[in-house]
């Protein structure tokens, strides 16, 4: 049994690294999260560490080797081709991950489990597929769109890299097409359309899966040691027609069975564009069998249908709502001021741990929590006994980097919190280095 | 939320205390199988419940009791419960003999049981078809979902061997079976083990005839085959329905169990069976044909 405690998260500019980040801040037993993406993260991080880093192996080496993560959580795939330039698709997908996985190899490496998003494109789509793909299936033809052939070459090298490293548990996730309120996939855009588009003559079997429970799934197997390959779709598979009742739209096969590619082109210059990994979904379908993942204990929120209905309540809501939330931007300044600023209130969440014996509680006869001190009153040290963990930690960005040496080596003899040398050793790590 | 009821399947609950990935068996999966919501109107298949209900009630219906008056024979060898494979000779353009099967279940047997019909690949690649097939309880025969809707689901399963062979056989050659393909049906049912009920079906060669097959019409149209029966093609592709009233007479054979485990592994095993039970099969037709005394009345 392999435990999770530091993690390393990449691709927190997008949806799935940074929401997975947010659902290990809330875990205690997670010690340290690091987030590694190439742009600024989604949103504001509360506990995770942000370290802007492409996708060198090289540097992301030093941070797996300096921070001992034991866990690495790949979620970058890209599998939509329409977001994203198909070149820099492949750079992400197929390079990125042996990146990342050259990152985690060797010997002497800390890295105990390696999770990799990956997706049911995998499969493919074609006449002659099974209703539902269990996870120990092949596809039957070859990768048609660029973005298959990047799936099914960057699960190659996680495959290889997992028979390279037995040491290593590796946990491959294959998620459908996702449709959730806050994430953007091409079959929510078809959906959000005022009627739902098909093939004339075809009514696929679709299933899709809940953008929450994808989250819930990567959290269990970061949780649980479950190596393998894992298809994680919810229960049901819909006709696209029943999709469209459901969303209360009009479903309407008004593109040619043959022909297909070349009448889209036209529609594509208004606007209405479809990727190709989606067209061939449009005509077949695609069942896959969630039984594997289902049997290791995780439950599903949500059915496929539930999903649907789930995004249609929001499609309809959202007309109203738009531009009612400011989009986040992600300022580095604010960040540090909020993470190591001494006027900065109520760091409650940085206290990762209680300390671990008990203590006579001095708030207890004060109403009134107290003031933080100012760094000229917090700074004899001979009194530092009585401080709180979330005081010490309040203090730390005021001190130069000798104090901050002198407080760890005094904090590792006295009381060793955790928490406290952590943070200590956090701030030590961005302060310059003495020439 | 909706309320959701879980398929009637009882299986013992698996001890996993451990959070490791317990080594888990076919059966266990079983329980694992989606439940299913009463709201929806398709099942997982894509079956319609409404669009089957539809044509049984009117389309079948009529064929089953006016038009070909069929005559059922046998029909408790279809158990009442679990998976069963039924296996069956194959004949006319756009064959009538797998919906007068199911409607003879539907009619007849005492525990009336939906009856999954394995249809080609192609069905779900062209136009029309597939949107409609699946909705009348047929789906694309392939191993894996023989295996999931025998072992898994329970079900009965139509499974034709012959295939395309049986539809595209001319007039001339009827009631003479072909190959049996490579007994991949007896090896599917022997994996779920589940039994296999023979069934001989009288009366579709007559009804549909094929006077002769069209190459080059067959390749403009992207169709299975493109045949010259009495209706099709000058009635329009409605004429594919015009069948002949031919009497039809079905008999269900006893059934063959497979209950050992691992007899599909044994490959010589697997083509002696399919081989005993084309067989049986025509031994029994040459039967029906021999003591039936009109193509037309019986």
């Amino acid at each position: 049994m392999t435990e999770s405690r530091r993690v390393l998260v990449t691709g927190v500019q997008t949806y799935w690294g940074y929401r997975v980040a947010r659902e290990l801040e809330q875990r205690d037993e997670i010690e340290t999260i690091v987030c590694v993406a190439p742009e600024d993260p989604l949103g504001e991080l509360d506990r995770a560490e942000y370290v802007k880093v492409g996708s060198q192996h090289a540097l992301l080496r030093r941070i797996v080797d300096a921070a001992e993560i034991d866990t690495v959580l790949d979620t970058r795939m890209v599998v939509n081709s329409i977001s994203t330039a198909s070149r820099l698709a492949h750079e992400n997908n197929v390079i990125g991950t042996m990146n990342i996985l050259a990152a985690c190899s060797g010997r002497d490496t800390t890295v105990k489990k390696f999770i990799f998003k990956s997706s049911t494109h995998y499969y493919g789509s074609e006449q002659d597929d099974p209703a539902f793909f269990t996870e120990a299936m092949r596809r039957p033809h070859a990768p048609r769109t660029p973005i298959e052939r990047d799936i099914v070459e960057a699960e190659a090298a996680v495959n290889d890299f997992n028979e390279k490293q037995p040491d290593t548990s590796v946990t491959i996730l294959r998620c459908p097409n996702v449709l959730g309120p806050d994430v953007p996939t091409p079959l929510r855009d078809l959906a959000s359309l005022p009627f739902v588009p098909g093939i004339l003559g075809f009514d696929p079997r679709l299933q899709v899966v809940h953008e929450d429970d994808v989250a819930d799934a990567l959290v269990h197997v970061t949780e649980h040691d479950l190596p393998g390959v894992f298809n994680v779709a919810a229960d049901g598979v819909l006709a696209l027609s029943e999709i469209a009742g459901l969303l209360g739209k009009p479903f309407l096969p008004f593109l040619p069975p043959w022909g297909t590619g070349l009448a889209l082109a036209p529609l594509r210059r208004l606007g209405f564009n479809m990727p190709p990994e989606l067209q061939s979904l449009l005509r077949f379908g695609r069942g896959v069998d969630n039984r594997k993942f289902k049997a290791t204990g995780f439950e599903y929120r949500y059915t496929t249908r539930e999903a649907v209905l789930k995004l249609g309540e929001h499609l309809r809501l959202s007309p109203i709502l738009r531009g009612a939330r400011e989009p986040y931007r992600y300022e580095r300044e604010v960040e540090e001021f909020l993470r190591w600023s001494p006027s900065v209130q109520g760091r409650e969440k940085e206290v990762v741990e209680p300390p671990p014996h008990p203590e006579p509680e001095p708030v207890a006869t004060e109403p009134e929590p107290e003031p933080v001190p100012t760094p000229s009153a917090a700074r004899p040290v001979d009194d530092y006994e009585e401080l709180e963990a979330e005081e010490i930690i309040s203090m730390l960005g005021s001190l130069e980097r000798e104090e901050l040496e002198a407080l760890h080596a005094l904090e590792g003899e006295s009381r060793g919190r955790g928490s406290v040398l952590h943070a200590i050793e956090s701030v030590l790590a961005r302060s310059p280095a003495p020439h | 939320m909706t309320t959701r009821t879980s398929l009637r399947v009882q299986e013992p609950t698996p001890e996993t205390g451990d959070s490791r990935l317990p080594a888990v068996r076919p059966d266990e999966l079983r329980r694992h199988l989606p439940g299913i919501e009463p709201e929806r109107q398709l099942n997982d298949w894509g079956r319609s419940e409404r669009v089957e209900g539809f044509m049984d009630r009117t389309l079948v219906d009529f064929f089953y009791r006016y038009w070909f008056r069929c005559e059922v024979e046998g029909v408790e060898n279809v158990p009442a419960s679990g998976g069963a494979m039924l296996v069956s000779n194959h004949s006319g353009a756009l064959p009538p003999d797998a919906a007068m099967i199911g409607k003879a279940i539907k009619e007849e047997h005492p525990h009336p049981r939906p009856l999954n019909i394995t249809v080609e690949h192609f069905f779900k690649g062209y136009p029309g078809f597939s949107m409609l097939i699946p909705k009348m309880g047929c789906v694309a025969a392939h191993p894996a979902n023989v295996q999931r809707l025998l072992y898994d689901e329970q079900q009965l399963v139509l499974v034709f061997p012959e295939g395309r062979k049986g539809t595209e056989k001319l007039y001339k050659d009827r009631y003479k079976l072909r190959r049996f393909g490579r007994g991949g049906f007896v090896e599917a049912a022997m994996r779920a083990r589940t039994p296999i009920v023979p069934i001989c079906v009288v009366g579709a060669e007559e009804a549909a005839p094929v006077f002769a097959q069209m190459k080059a019409l067959q390749r403009l149209t992207g169709l299975l085959y493109f045949p010259i029966t009495p209706t099709f093609p000058h009635g329009g592709p409605l004429g594919m329905l015009g069948y002949l009233p031919a009497k039809f007479k079905i008999r269900f054979l006893e059934p063959i169990r497979f209950d050992d485990e691992g007899m599909h592994e044994d490959k010589a095993l697997v083509q002696t069976v399919a081989h005993e039970i084309r067989g049986r099969i025509q031994e029994n037709l040459f039967e029906m044909v021999r003591t039936r005394k009109s193509v037309w009345f019986g």
